[in-house]
């Protein structure tokens, strides 16, 4: 054992890496699509004068709770987005905000297919079980060294290391989903000469829409515990402010910049579940 | 009549080595021993039966007698493998996907055990699925559907969901739903297992009312052998995946193709399938409009009874003529005998079931007659007869 050389993975991880970097014009590509989105996020968050925005988010709020009235949750968007405000974090928040929102969005379009996939192809499966396992599990710091390497500093490696660590929940609840609707309403769509499609759209996604939704929450909240860390690569926001602080060892301002992103997760996630929760 | 459904050698074989199994199973061997070689399950044997058009045609069996798999290899829910379902003379078992799909949309429905309702949609989208997936018009689905919940009686609940509903009524909206697409072919896969016997019932009636008007030809799955007999016109019994015996309610009651039958008849409640017609028997009659007394007599004394049905030449039913009168007549030396006719003798159709008559039967003095809707006398029902036919005599299978 002793006299056995030592497995060079790290250099043929770091080749690859090399090697990938050839692909300058495809990564490029992918960064100012990336760019363009969080862009267009933030611009719409930077023009809205934030009491309107406020009054925008509690309108949401009602709207969606309208079945099932919940005005602790309204009570508590005013108090926490005030506190926000009044902290001096609204900018640095619209930041975080939109990387947990590119993030999502892309886990989401990204996900919900490869889902379905593995939900209706057994090999796929197979497949994407692991990968989403080692995705989910392998330490998120490590996706930032790739990251840099591919996109450069900036928000657009933090939006890709987010997506990669918070698709998985996604991705599985979208095949669990799928695969849960009972047999007899495949039967039944079957049975009535539905369409691959009509099956899909007509029973499928609608039955599995709570399981998809419980996913998508979950990924956003991954993506939430990601602004931190992608503070590191500069990607800005409220992660950034608790980055500092440590760096500054400043509780006060650590804490203070912390509180501000659990109460966006909270909102956020009282938030997509108040959408799941429309029965019917 | 003529035939809707062919099945020719029906067979299918679950798990790996199915071509194996195959080989072995035309070649005679048994499941055990094909699944113990290839570890192949055979599902159906080599099944053949028709049914034809606008009969309910019923499959029965126990669970693993591979009924559910006969049934969805009739619609290819499951693909057979070997074997041919001619659907009006076309192989569905060859079709391609999009003739597959037409021919689903076009002749057949499909009711299910546990309904298969959409819970994210009302009763009034629910029924309206099928004919959404023929991309039929909103609002002439939507018509149609409305239609089809009046005709099941579930008027006035197009706007609840599935789980605002009992059972019975989920299975209603369930059956609008297949029938609303107006299908040839209604395929009912233990439709009314998970109900209640009571409301069990009242589908089993309410299904039959609505196939006097619709004619459609229904093959229904069903586990219940008293269900079987009630709803059928021709029944075929699995086990194992073999076909045991086809044949009406009466032919398998009378005459079991082997013990398994045997044993599973043994329970059956036989006055629910058994009419007044099976256990007729001629009635001793003497014309009022002939015979006089002394005739009347003696026909009483050969047969050994104490009253007998007058009737006229056209055989209508008058009533009952009493020993004792007959002998006062004779005393008194009375010609006609029509004044001694007494109107007390209850009377019953041929194609009344047993069951509504057994109370009357046991407190009547006098055999029920049967006549025809012109008072024709039939025949007459005795208890004795009655009796063996609930015991599993013979009875008359072809009246």
């Amino acid at each position: 054992m002793f006299n056995m050389p030592k497995l060079p993975l790290a250099d043929w991880i770091d080749s690859l890496v090399d090697w990938l970097s050839h692909f300058e014009g495809f990564f490029y590509a992918v960064t100012s699509f990336l760019g363009g989105i969080i862009d267009a996020f933030q611009w719409v968050f930077d023009i809205i004068p934030i009491p309107l925005f406020i009054l925008i988010v509690m309108g949401a709020t009602w709207y969606i709770t309208r079945k099932n009235r919940r005005w602790g949750l309204l009570v508590f968007e005013l108090i926490g987005l005030l506190y926000i405000w009044n902290q001096g974090y609204w900018r640095d928040m619209t930041q975080t905000l939109t990387l947990v929102l590119s993030a999502s969005l892309l886990a989401v379009v990204v996900g919900i297919p490869l889902g379905i996939w593995a939900a209706t192809n057994k090999t796929v499966a197979k497949i994407v079980k692991p990968l989403m396992d080692f995705m989910q599990t392998m330490p998120a710091f490590v996706y930032l060294i790739p990251a840099v390497a591919f996109f450069g500093i900036g928000m657009v490696p933090g939006v890709v290391a987010s997506v990669i660590f918070s698709m998985p929940p996604t991705v599985r609840m979208t095949q669990l989903g799928i695969e849960q609707v009972p047999t007899e309403l495949i039967e039944a769509a079957d049975s009535f000469g539905s369409t691959g499609w009509q099956k899909l759209y007509k029973v499928q996604l609608p039955l599995a829409k709570p399981t998809i939704m419980a996913g998508i929450n979950q990924s956003m909240m991954l993506a939430l515990s990601m602004v931190v860390i992608a503070s590191m690569i500069g990607a800005m926001g409220l992660g950034t402010q608790v980055y500092f602080a440590v760096g500054r060892n400043e509780a006060g301002s650590g804490f203070a910049a912390g509180l501000a992103i659990v109460i966006l997760a909270i909102i956020l996630d009282r938030v997509t579940q108040a959408l799941n929760q429309d029965k019917h | 009549m003529s035939t809707k459904i062919e099945v020719k050698n029906l067979t299918k074989i679950f798990g790996k080595h199915v071509r194996q199994a195959q080989t072995l199973l035309e070649a005679g061997k048994s499941k055990d021993e094909i699944l113990a070689e290839t570890e192949a399950t055979v599902g159906v044997d080599r099944a053949n039966f028709t049914v034809e058009d606008g009969e309910i045609f019923v499959i029965m069996g126990l669970s693993g007698s591979g009924k559910s798999t006969t049934i969805r290899m009739l619609n290819r829910l499951i693909k057979p493998t070997s074997g041919s379902v001619l659907i009006d003379g076309q192989d569905i078992a060859k079709m391609s996907k999009a003739e597959l799909q037409k021919i689903r949309r076009e002749k057949f429905s499909m009711v299910f055990q546990s309904f298969a309702l959409l819970p994210n949609r009302t009763i009034q989208e629910n029924t309206e699925f099928g004919l959404e997936i023929q991309g039929v018009e909103k609002e002439e689905r939507a018509k149609k559907a409305r239609e089809m919940l009046e005709v099941v009686g579930l008027k006035g609940y197009e706007d609840q969901y599935p789980d605002q509903l009992s059972g019975g009524m989920q299975q209603r909206v369930g059956l609008a739903r297949g029938l609303a697409n107006d299908p040839e072919i209604l395929l009912m896969d233990e439709a009314f297992s998970a109900l209640d016997p009571l409301r069990r019932k009242d589908m089993q009636d309410e299904l039959l009312d609505l196939q006097a008007n619709l004619q459609k030809t229904i093959v229904f799955i069903s586990h219940d052998l008293n269900e079987a007999l009630r709803i059928g016109d021709r029944i075929m019994i699995m086990k194992d995946g073999e076909v045991v015996q086809i044949g009406t309610p009466e032919e398998i009651l009378s005459h079991p193709a082997d013990d398994y039958v045997e044993r599973f008849i043994e329970d059956v409640d036989r006055s629910r399938v058994y009419t007044v017609g099976n256990v007729m028997i001629p009635a001793t009659t003497v014309n009022i409009e002939k015979a006089g007394p002394r005739l009347a007599a003696r026909r009483m004394r050969e047969n050994g009874i104490s009253s007998i049905y007058a009737i006229d030449s056209q055989k209508h039913l008058y009533g009952i003529i009493d020993a004792n009168d007959v002998r006062k007549a004779i005393k008194e030396d009375q010609k006609d005998i029509r004044s001694l006719v007494q109107d007390v003798v209850p009377t019953t159709h041929i194609d009344t079931p047993l069951s509504d008559l057994m109370d009357d039967i046991s407190s009547t003095p006098v055999p029920y007659a049967v006549v025809d809707d012109d008072n024709h006398l039939l025949g007459i029902i005795v208890r004795g007869a009655v009796l063996g036919a609930l015991s599993g005599n013979e009875v008359n299978v072809n009246v």
